[in-house]
């Protein structure tokens, strides 16, 4: 009877750079901060390394199909690298594919870094590309972009729940001007300047209903892990970060095709969040989750992740942001690192930059102590990549 | 008797006027008589349009006992790629029907029709002829205020017949008036006065004549009477001379629609059908390379034909495009700025568009036959989460079904020729949801659980790979 991997793989160190529009650096060089960062923290070698996983989804913008480039640039001795791809949750994949290879007791130490190189297309907003569905997305989809399907939730939200488009913008307004304030502590995070509810709403329109602070921001960067069993991990250091649980869900087509999808929550998020509780055997997440890193590219789905992940009841979001329970001071932090929204999202890096956070925040060490949340139990990680029509997403818990 | 069967018409919702036009690129030319053109939206094209004009003249009908379809153009995307199997293919007829493009001259429109009726006579079957003209004319120009956009489509039978063809009459001259040579983008043309006077007033009232002559008919007999207005004051003097009253003559498009090339004979014919009466006699002539002449007897069964939107309905769903600068983007005529993202290059696979054509030009998806649940694109497994039937699939059209809009958002990000690029998902009534580009309407309009209906277009042009890519959008349900 399969039991999952709770408690059974820890990890031991983490790099993550600096976020941005890094016009100076490739995805190489990006790869080389992480991991030196990386294994410094983990205080092992190269040679330590006995397998790796390489978490990259825009391969055609930066290094190309597979997993060499990542061997390459850090020159692994001939060891397995395995190139993971699924969408926005790249990264976490990467970190689960790892995970997987020390609890299966096929490896005792496991590298997954995560790295992508966005800003090198030339104009604004994630590349352009065959997205969902290959050729047949030229064929008989609309050219989609992300903010205008992550809007088509957000109109979805205000009318399902009776938000004229004041109120519902409002509400998402609040959930940008907590995570920027965040952001402006952090020193690794992309965009670092506070903002206002009245900016957020006056910004420019993007896709309606979303405005230019309603989107995350779009940057370079790169993260990365050493996992070990949880039987080696206080060898390497006294307080490694277990992990608890690692689900992924993805759609089955109910949403896009079928006509009982509400459209104004994401059902994988909800499907991956009662996998990972189950595995990590939370059986309250708006009490026992103490802070959390969630997929935030737009305001909209960081709202509906909060009743997608049970913090809140469904269509009962706006409460509890007005109430400020997700604030770096309220009840259950939520992007204590500012998020998406501050960091940008180079979709490869973006799971194992949230994992970063928690593993930080777990430990005691974010980086100013303004920043530091007060004994943390469990971080919860969220990515959702796709639309929210037709996408997947992935939730990992860890804990000391 | 062979005849007409049923008859639709297109005519797209934006509308230029003349005095837009004159204010932009008047210093080139003289003041343009009054008037607006019909305007094709940036995503329409010679075979949207006619696409559009053959729903409608299938509406109600069973698109199986449709055996063949001529389209009648003088502006085809394709030179090579039939273009009438391609609006076959949308218009999801079967594949046993014959095809045939009927091009180079605008009296193309009625020498399909003919053509149809001989096909008809011959082997009793049905065909639809679309004749559709998307003309683009040179910035300036004398064509550029007079050209406009618009589609016919008559479906000729054997059978319930609603007005019967008794005849026609044609003659054919290498009449140079206009002319456009294979590689060029705009027509060049030879002086009015000589369009006018060596075959405008002479080559339709031969045809006429001949028609009356070899049919032993006045000109009287006729209830209506329908020829090209190109020059209205000869357009006179041809009424007078060939001895009809005013009141015969059907009404013009020009100063509504404009001249709408093989189009425009036919366009009228739907006008006169709309308004006529069992026993009216209507008498057809086109110009074009000579002009045929044919005329036709209504039956009681024009009374059997109701829900078409035909020229009438089409003339009152309107939107006037007050930027003339809009339209040289919509037509391609000046380059404008789509951004990088709007230069991504996309190379057509043409053999999975093969594969997938009902998918992709038909709008057909599947339908479970152990749960009944419609669902798009056409999938083997059954998305009915307590379902799941392997293999139980039918075929099912979408394209003639009504939805409503169950989200949407304007996007600015996009690459489009007329911002934000607006999309939604659909569902469909009946079943089946997915999402389209939304068209023919403004961001300020769109609600959710809007009724749309289904609308063929011009989705995307591959210069790289010579493709122009079609496919269905949706749009607000028309008045």
């Amino acid at each position: 009877m399969a039991e999952g991997i709770r408690d059974k793989v820890a990890i031991i160190g983490m790099g993550c750079t600096k976020f941005g529009e890094l016009w100076d650096k490739g995805a190489e060089d990006l790869m080389v901060d992480s991991f030196q960062e990386c294994i410094e923290d983990a205080g092992i070698e190269k040679k330590d390394i006995q397998a790796a996983w390489f978490g990259v989804h825009f391969e055609e913008q930066s290094v190309g199909k597979g997993a060499t480039s990542m061997a390459l640039t850090l020159k692994l001795p001939f060891i397995p690298v395995t190139r993971v791809e699924n969408f926005c949750a790249t990264g976490t994949e990467a970190l689960r594919g790892a995970c997987y290879g020390v609890a299966s007791g096929a490896y005792d130490i496991a590298l997954a870094l995560g790295v992508e190189k966005l800003k090198d297309t030339g104009y604004g907003g994630l590349p352009g590309g065959p997205g969902l569905m290959g050729p047949r997305n030229a064929l008989i989809m609309p050219k989609l972009t992300a903010p205008g399907s992550f809007a088509m939730m957000a109109t979805r939200y205000f009318a399902v729940y009776g938000l004229s488009p004041e109120e519902g913008k409002k509400m998402l307004a609040k959930v940008s001007a907590k995570s920027h304030h965040n952001g402006s502590m952090n020193p690794k995070a992309h965009l670092r300047r506070e903002i206002t509810v009245e900016q957020v709403m006056n910004a420019p329109i993007i896709a309606w209903p979303l405005g230019l602070f309603d989107c995350c921001g779009v940057s370079d960067g790169s993260a990365a892990a050493i996992v070990t069993t949880a039987e080696l991990a206080k060898k390497f250091r006294p307080d490694p970060v277990y992990i608890k649980s690692l689900q992924i869900a993805l759609s089955s087509g109910e949403e896009l095709m079928y006509t009982k999808w509400d459209g104004a929550h994401v059902e994988t998020g909800f499907r991956a969040g009662v996998l990972a509780y189950k595995e990590a055997g939370v059986k309250d997440p708006r009490k026992e989750i103490s802070m959390a890193e969630v997929h935030d590219c737009f305001s909209i789905t960081e709202a509906v992740t909060m009743e997608d992940l049970q913090f809140s009841p469904r269509g009962k979001v706006k409460d509890d942001i007005e109430a400020g329970r997700f604030n770096l001071d309220g009840e259950q932090p939520v992007q204590p690192d500012g998020g998406l929204k501050c960091f940008g999202h180079p979709i490869g890096a973006s799971g194992l930059r949230m994992m970063y956070e928690m593993y930080k925040q777990l430990q005691g060490k974010a980086q100013l102590p303004e920043r530091q949340l007060k004994n943390p139990k469990l971080g919860l990680t969220h990515n959702m990549g796709g639309f929210p029509a037709m996408n997947i997403v992935s939730v990992a818990i860890v804990g000391l | 008797m062979a005849g007409i069967k049923s008859f639709g018409a297109y005519i797209p919702r934006y509308r230029i006027n003349h005095n837009t036009i004159f204010s932009a690129v008047g210093f080139l030319g003289t003041f343009p008589p009054p008037g607006e053109n019909a305007v094709a939206n940036h995503d329409e094209d010679t075979l949207s349009m006619a696409v559009a004009a053959g729903s409608d003249c299938l509406d109600g009908l069973k698109r199986e006992e449709v055996n063949g379809l001529y389209l009648a153009t003088t502006s085809q995307p394709y030179m090579l790629r039939q273009n009438s199997a391609l609006v076959a293919a949308a218009l999801d007829l079967e594949n046993n029907i014959r095809t045939a493009d009927f091009l180079g001259s605008n009296k193309s429109g009625t020498s399909a029709l003919l053509s149809a009726f001989d096909a008809v006579k011959a082997d009793t079957s049905n065909i639809l002829v679309c004749a559709s003209d998307c003309r683009v004319s040179k910035p300036g120009s004398s064509q550029e205020p007079l050209y406009g956009d618009g589609a016919a489509a008559i479906l000729m039978g054997s059978d319930d017949i609603v007005a019967s063809l008794e005849g026609s009459y044609s003659v054919s001259y290498d009449f140079p008036d206009r002319w456009r040579a294979t590689s060029e983008k705009f027509e060049h043309s030879w002086e009015d006065r000589f369009i006018r006077d060596a075959g405008y007033t002479k080559m339709i009232p031969e045809a006429i004549s001949g028609l009356l002559k070899k049919y032993n008919l006045a000109i009287t007999d006729f209830t209506k009477i329908i020829f090209p207005d190109l020059y209205p004051r000869e357009h006179a003097a041809i009424v007078k001379r060939l001895g009809a009253d005013a009141r015969q003559i059907q009404t013009s498009l020009l100063d509504k629609v404009g001249d709408t090339g093989s189009a425009s004979p036919l366009m009228m014919l739907v006008s006169a059908l709309e308004e006529a009466k069992p026993g009216d006699k209507i008498l057809v002539a086109s110009f074009g390379s000579g002009s045929d002449a044919m005329f036709f007897q209504v039956t009681e069964k024009i009374k059997n034909i109701t829900g078409r939107r035909g020229v009438r309905k089409n003339l009152e769903t309107k939107k006037e495009l007050a930027s003339y600068e809009k339209y040289l983007a919509f037509r391609n005529l000046a380059p404008v700025e789509l951004g990088g993202r709007g230069e991504i290059a996309f190379r057509t696979p043409m053999s999975t568009l093969f594969r997938e054509r009902e998918t992709v030009l038909a709008l057909c998806g599947s339908k479970c036959k152990k749960c009944g649940t419609p669902q798009y694109p056409r999938q083997r497994v059954c998305v009915n989460p307590d379902c799941g039937a392997v293999d139980q699939m039918e075929g099912y059209r979408f394209s003639d079904k009504r939805g409503v809009l169950f989200t949407y958002t304007g996007d600015n990000l996009a690459a489009s020729i007329d911002p934000p690029a607006i999309y939604g998902l659909v569902d469909f009534d009946g079943g089946g949801r997915f999402w389209f580009d939304i068209t023919d309407c403004d961001l300020d309009s769109v609600k959710v659980g809007m009724p749309v209906e289904m609308t063929f277009r011009r989705r995307y042009v591959d210069e790289g790979g010579g493709v122009y890519g079609y496919s269905w959008k949706a749009m607000p349900v028309r008045a």
